[in-house]
């Protein structure tokens, strides 16, 4: 039953981030990468300001994979590596706490990219 | 010689004729309300090419030579050739057509160049300036998307007044006086821009250009929609063709009983997934060549009006926040060619 | 055009365009966007039950999705599911990883260097773009600050 209710957050906390990202694309003129890029700011501020990672906590999976979760993971890495290395953490933590993530988008990207075919639409 | 009616229209008195035709279409125009009347289609989107653009070359390459083939002629026969695609720097054109040694005017209307090339076709042939001239045209929906909107694969949603840019190409053969169709009468558009700025909904940006160019056209020959069978637009889909309706009812023209989009025609809304219509030089093309041109030879279209639209942007001009002029070319096309004039000095 | 004013057409044009299904599309994001972010959960109690600690098991579990999202877009499956789960598959980091992936693939064509080196973030740049600077000027703030 525990178990039940710990997806439950994240499907449902999930759910809802990505929700309204679907109320952004159908009312306004917002293009998909203005979003995806409002989602990532929001994410360095909320996580600056504390406010994510409560929600991270609670909703685990739900809050960490929307673009949100990244925003904040740049946030907690830079705030780690300042308070650490000082000014020059300010550069090196945000990169260094995403850091799988962007090189397995690139890596895997790469990857894919060389193995397969564009394809026609089938539709 | 031509005459010079009203303030636009031509009327071509020689009344030049389309002598042959011929469309090449892909998969998804092969499975639509017209796929069986394609000459040629391919099921492979890239025509056995190496790359979209080759793809998108190698149907305008078909679409010649099917047309020569029609019509036993051979390129040394044509003494001019007008061709266009949507592709930077005209590339499908010039990569398609470059081994047919046909002296050539590469022309940019987007969405309008079928009509575009053909007005100009025919009017080299009513000035006895050439015997036998070509327009081509083609569009293709990977090499306009990656050029105009998204990568293939990227998973986006498309919204209800987007369209689908058709694979295909048309080619038509015009010539002096001999056979149905003839081109009775041409107008040529202006560039309007009513500061519509979503690339999403290219029907409401080119629907007032239509709108203009059909008004002239009426308004220089003093007829109406009664006078024609058909008035057929060339990819305003659903939102333009409405939009075109309502801007013409406010003009004092009613087209509704006699318009007919070929965004409209080329696919089926209800089962194919283009949302708002087919678009793209080769949808007006398409039809055209495929459908169209046969029925008024055999008299089943006595009368039409054809009118190609097309939007004038880039994705630069978009990016840059720039609305999108565009323009629309209309060709009146008959059965009949035009009364000889009485007596004269000819 | 004389009769219709460029404001009086955008007033036309708004009533003759259909709007967005938004009834079908937020209640699919909602449920795609969760199931995704669910499965992205599993990845992380899978790999927790493994051994591997929390704070790597998060940043794993994300670099699961990345790959799966990068198979199905060269699939050729991922923009079917997109259709319908727009924002649902958008907002998770699949849709980041979708947007690096398909550009790549599909300028191939120009080459490995200039095409898919150069065009894999035409999509996806403005995200890392503005990410980073974001974050470097969090970083500032709090130095300068002592927030930390």
């Amino acid at each position: 039953m525990e178990l039940f209710w710990e997806y439950a957050k994240a499907f449902l906390v999930g759910g809802v981030i990505c929700a309204i990202g679907q109320v952004l694309i159908d009312y306004t003129k917002l293009t998909p990468a203005r979003i995806l890029v409002i989602y990532v700011v929001t994410g360095v501020i909320l996580g600056g300001l504390g406010l994510y990672q409560p929600l991270v906590d609670w909703a685990g999976g739900g809050a960490s994979i929307p673009l949100t979760g990244w925003g904040n993971t740049i946030a907690k890495g830079t705030r780690e590596a300042v308070a650490e290395k000082g000014i020059f953490g300010a550069l090196s933590g945000g990169l260094t706490g995403s850091a799988a993530g962007v090189a397995a988008a690139i890596f895997f990207g790469f990857l894919i990219a060389v193995a397969f075919k564009p394809k026609n639409k089938e539709e | 010689m031509a005459t010079n009616i009203g303030q636009y229209t031509l009327r071509l008195d020689q009344s030049p004729s389309i002598i042959g035709s011929a469309a090449i279409g892909g998969k998804k125009e092969a499975e639509g309300p017209i796929g069986n009347m394609f000459d040629i289609v391919n099921y492979d989107a890239m025509f056995g090419q190496k790359s979209w653009e080759l793809a998108e070359s190698e149907m305008q390459h078909q679409a010649a030579q099917k047309v020569l083939d029609k019509c036993n002629l051979a390129p040394g026969d044509i003494q001019y050739l007008f061709a266009g695609d949507l592709l930077n720097q005209l590339v499908a054109s010039h990569y398609g057509l470059r081994e047919l040694g046909i002296p050539f005017f590469g022309l940019y209307g987007a969405c309008s160049t079928m009509a575009e090339s053909l007005i100009l076709s025919a009017m080299l042939v009513e000035g006895g300036l050439a015997k036998k001239v070509m327009a081509i045209t083609s569009s293709h929906f990977c090499s306009a998307e990656r050029q105009f909107r998204f990568p293939l694969e990227y998973g986006g949603q498309r919204t209800p007044t987007s369209q689908w840019t058709a694979t295909a190409a048309g080619a038509c053969i015009v010539a002096e006086c001999s056979q149905p169709p003839y081109v009775r009468a041409v107008t040529v558009g202006c560039i309007e821009d009513k500061d519509i700025k979503d690339l999403n909904n290219m029907g409401a940006a080119m629907a007032p250009a239509a709108c203009t160019t059909i008004k002239r056209y009426f308004q220089d020959t003093l007829t109406g929609p009664d006078n024609y069978d058909l008035i057929l637009t060339g990819d305003l889909g659903q939102v333009g063709s409405d939009l075109l309706i309502q801007l013409l009812q406010r003009e004092g023209y009613d087209i509704k009983k006699k318009h007919a989009d070929c965004g409209l025609i080329l696919y089926d809304q209800r089962t194919q997934d283009v949302h708002a219509g087919g678009s793209g030089c080769g949808c007006a093309a398409a039809v055209l060549c495929s459908y169209i041109i046969p029925a008024i030879k055999e008299g089943k279209i006595k009368d039409m009006l054809f009118i190609a639209t097309g939007a004038l942007m880039s994705p630069v001009s978009v990016q840059q926040g720039q609305s999108i002029p565009c323009i629309a070319h209309l060709l009146h096309l008959s059965s009949t060619p035009n009364p000889k004039p009485q007596g004269g000095n000819l | 055009m004389e009769t219709v004013t460029n404001r009086a057409y955008a007033q036309m044009v708004k009533k003759a365009s259909p709007p967005s299904k938004s009834a079908r599309n937020i209640p699919l994001a909602f449920l795609i966007g969760g199931a995704i972010c669910t499965l992205g959960h599993a990845f992380i109690k899978l790999y927790t039950s493994r051994g591997v600690p929390e704070e790597t098991a998060f940043p794993a579990a994300s670099v699961t999705l990345v790959f799966l999202s990068a198979l199905f877009t060269g699939l050729n499956v991922y923009d079917k599911l997109a259709k319908y789960g727009g924002a649902g598959t958008l907002v998770p980091i699949t849709g980041f990883a979708n947007a690096i992936t398909a550009p790549a693939l599909e300028f191939k064509t120009e080459g490995y260097v200039m095409g898919l080196g150069a065009k894999m973030f035409i999509i996806a740049g403005p995200v890392i773009v503005y990410g980073i600077a974001a974050g470097v000027a969090y970083g500032i703030i709090i130095y300068l600050f002592r927030l930390y």
